[in-house]
């Protein structure tokens, strides 16, 4: 009988392990490696990774006066995001988990979408259908996701397969952390993605935790991007908050992908600085000293040095473009704040593509409802 | 027109719509090479080749999930759960994302996907090759329900399903893959969703029923005649969207409703269609609503037959209306 063995040609194991890195927490580089970005582009990702760090920190701040309801940070991951979005061709798509705002950003969202969405009110083009931070966006090929962690995965690949069927060359890019690499979900997207060679790069933001477990409660593995290798693929351990080390890679993977050599996994290492959600306590599992030390790895502050030695950013431009986002973000939320919620109507809508009786029996008991509430306000007046 | 079973009435309904659209890919456990466990997909890995016929690795989640993926892409899905029993790790991707598409993302994203899955009792399956799921897909907004119980049916429901717009979930009765057939035109029609079949006109009592269960009623109904009751026979067709006018309609004529499935009793499909009948139609009953249901039990294997409802046992529920 003669064995068939697998082969694993082409797959670098050390890259699965070692961490790649570009640029060092203290803003040197590999000239070597350095990618080729324009003063524009690079300018483009730095602005992007700030418009992201301070929405969060407006987000919080609104979560906390209870204007909105929920918020969920991502803070100290913006490289990670900023920079595998920006290798994305313009008719490749995304599926992303719900940490990953400036790769919508990045897509071509604009705050106010993002904004009306956490608002969840009539300007979200969800129809404030979920919670804060689900945002899909058809236009940028954004595809809206669930609150299930994991289960974007195999869907991403499934777009991929199709893509490959079609013999069209467009690739996908999915975004999870390193809690979802423990569901059934990662699992057989990468199963699939493997046997169908499928154009798609999965991208693990591994940010240390899911909730309050740390990854080591994930996995016995010892990095997770060895495990592409057993489903017959490359894995390839980044630094994730080396935003050129995550440009570069993911660019590489799409390149890889369009050419029709399959998938990649990229693990990126970074550090969630804030809490899981508005809804968590950090503390209650991880220590002050251990959030201060990661802050010295900020990929924003790391990326800034590297602007600054090239002449190409300044104090003043900071500052300047912080202003200019904070009053933009301002002037948004006031509008979102007179923005009326979604018409009642749309509770019934999009259930099917065209309401059923049941649904038509609902929506009318609720319109009468809400007209008669309407008369009784009117009586009092 | 030719003489055939629902086996290759669904067959036929794939090839069809597959010659009529190549959005259409067909995916699944064995689904290829070899046709189908049931052979429901015989020939067309052959005709469609592999881009569109996809033999997929064992996983209920993958097949689902990659469907969706695929369905957002553009392409019509139709997967193949091998039996509607394996179909509970894929429940996370069904209900929760398929369901779903449309409505979490304000109708910008859809997903049609249309899930064939073979299910019920009377194969000798035992508890993992026989379950009847239906309650579970029909209590979630988002997705259709259909299940054939003929082969006309199968052909032209099918077909409606792969047209629709939504995600359906298409049930069929294994026990009757082969016993049931009849002539079915060789040439394009469709069975809207939505619109029940009056199978046999009756005046007495209505008996609703669905899937493998209509040829009980039949069976049933012709005890019954024996005895002198007049029985009005509802094939269902359709759980979702389901039509209550026909449903609504029959109860008035009969005053009496007997509702028939092989699934358990407890929250099955036949709770909603009483429900349904005491909230729009109590005042044209004569008689209780009474349910003939699989029991509450799991799926058993040698006792299968004592688990499934039989003629004998609608029969005795006739009699209690009619004699109420
Ligand atoms: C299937 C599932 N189980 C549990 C949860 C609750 N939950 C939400 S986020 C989360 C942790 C996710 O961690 P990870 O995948 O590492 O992503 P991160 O939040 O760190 O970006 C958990 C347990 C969920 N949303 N989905």
């Amino acid at each position: 009988m003669v064995l068939r063995v697998m082969s694993i040609s082409g797959i670098d194991i050390d890259r699965a392990i070692k961490t790649f890195q570009i640029l060092k927490p203290d803003g040197t580089y590999d000239q070597e490696l350095e990618p080729k970005l324009t003063s524009n582009e690079l300018k483009h990702l730095y602005k992007t990774m700030l418009t992201v760090r301070i929405l969060d920190k407006k987000m919080l701040i609104l979560q906390r006066q209870g204007r909105i309801g929920f918020y969920i940070t991502s803070e100290g991951e913006e490289a990670a995001y900023v920079g595998s979005a920006y290798a994305l061709g313009p008719d490749d798509w995304i599926f992303p988990a719900y940490r990953e705002p400036g790769a919508a950003l990045i897509r071509g969202a604009t705050l106010k979408e993002l904004i009306a969405q956490v608002y969840g009110n009539a300007a979200d083009v969800n129809k404030g259908r979920q919670m804060p931070n689900h945002w899909g966006f058809k236009r940028i090929n954004y595809v809206t996701p669930g609150s299930p962690v994991g289960t974007q995965i195999p869907m991403a690949t499934g777009f991929a397969i199709a893509a490959k069927l079609r013999n069209d060359k467009r690739v996908v890019l999915t975004y999870f952390g390193d809690g979802a690499s423990s569901t059934s979900e990662f699992h057989t997207g990468m199963n699939f993605a493997g046997v169908f060679k499928a154009p798609v790069v999965f991208l693990c933001r591994n940010n240390q935790y899911a909730i309050s477990l740390p990854v080591s409660r994930q996995t016995a593995s010892i990095t997770i991007a060895i495990k592409a290798i057993a489903y017959g693929f490359q894995g390839i351990r980044i630094d994730g908050n080396d935003i050129l080390a995550s440009y570069a890679i993911t660019k590489e993977a799409i390149e890889k992908a369009r050419k029709g050599e399959g998938p990649t996994l990229i693990e990126a290492v970074t550090y969630r600085l804030g809490a899981h959600s508005t809804s968590d306590d950090p503390t209650k599992y991880r220590t002050h000293e251990e959030v201060e030390t990661m802050r010295r790895y900020d990929p924003l502050k790391r990326f800034r040095i590297y602007l600054e030695s090239k002449g190409i950013w300044s104090e003043d431009d900071e500052n300047e473009t912080a202003k200019k986002i904070e009053d933009e973000i301002n002037i948004i939320i006031n509008e979102m704040e007179q923005t009326p919620p979604p018409d009642p109507r749309t509770l019934f809508e999009d259930v099917y593509a065209e309401m059923p009786w049941n649904l038509k029996e609902q929506m009318e008991l609720l319109l009468d409802e809400l007209k008669e509430k309407e008369k009784e306000i009117q009586e009092v007046k | 027109m030719a003489v055939i079973n629902i086996l290759q009435a669904i067959n036929a309904s794939l090839k069809e719509e597959m010659q009529k659209d190549d959005r259409i890919v067909v995916l699944g456990e064995d689904v290829g090479r070899l046709g189908g466990v049931f052979r429901v997909t015989d020939g067309l890995l052959k005709e469609f080749g592999e881009n569109r016929v996809i033999d997929t690795p064992l996983s209920e989640t993958g097949i689902i999930g990659i469907s969706i993926g695929m369905a957002i892409y553009g392409l019509i899905p139709i997967a193949e759960i091998q039996f509607q029993d394996f179909i509970f790790t894929a429940f996370e991707e069904i209900v929760n994302h398929l369901a779903k598409m449309r409505y979490r993302s304000g109708g910008q994203f859809t997903a049609h996907v249309v899930i064939r899955t073979p299910y019920g009792g009377g194969v000798k399956g035992g508890h993992y090759h026989s379950q009847s799921g239906e309650a579970y897909f029909a209590h979630t907004a988002g997705l259709k329900v259909v299940i054939p119980s003929t082969p006309y049916d199968a052909k032209g429901l099918l077909k409606a399903a792969i047209r629709d717009q939504d995600p359906v979930i298409f049930m069929e009765p294994k026990k009757i893959y082969r016993a049931i057939k009849e002539e079915v035109p060789d040439d394009d029609y469709i069975v809207p969703l939505g619109k029940s079949r009056i199978v046999k006109e009756g005046y007495d009592v209505s008996i609703y029923s669905y899937g493998a269960m209509v040829h009980v009623a039949l069976e049933a109904a012709e005890l019954a005649s024996r005895e002198g009751y007049n029985v009005e026979i509802i094939d269902l067709r359709t759980l979702i969207p389901l039509d209550i006018q026909t449903i609504i309609n029959s109860v008035k004529k009969t005053g009496r409703a007997i509702i028939l499935h092989e699934a358990p009793k407890t929250l099955g499909f036949g709770a909603e269609i009483s429900a349904l009948i005491s909230e729009k139609a109590i005042e044209y009953l004569k008689a209780p609503i009474i349910r003939v249901t699989g029991f509450d039990t799991p799926f058993p294997y040698t006792l299968e037959n004592l688990y499934m409802p039989n003629a004998q046992r609608v029969l005795k529920a006739i009699k209690h209306v009619m004699s109420y």
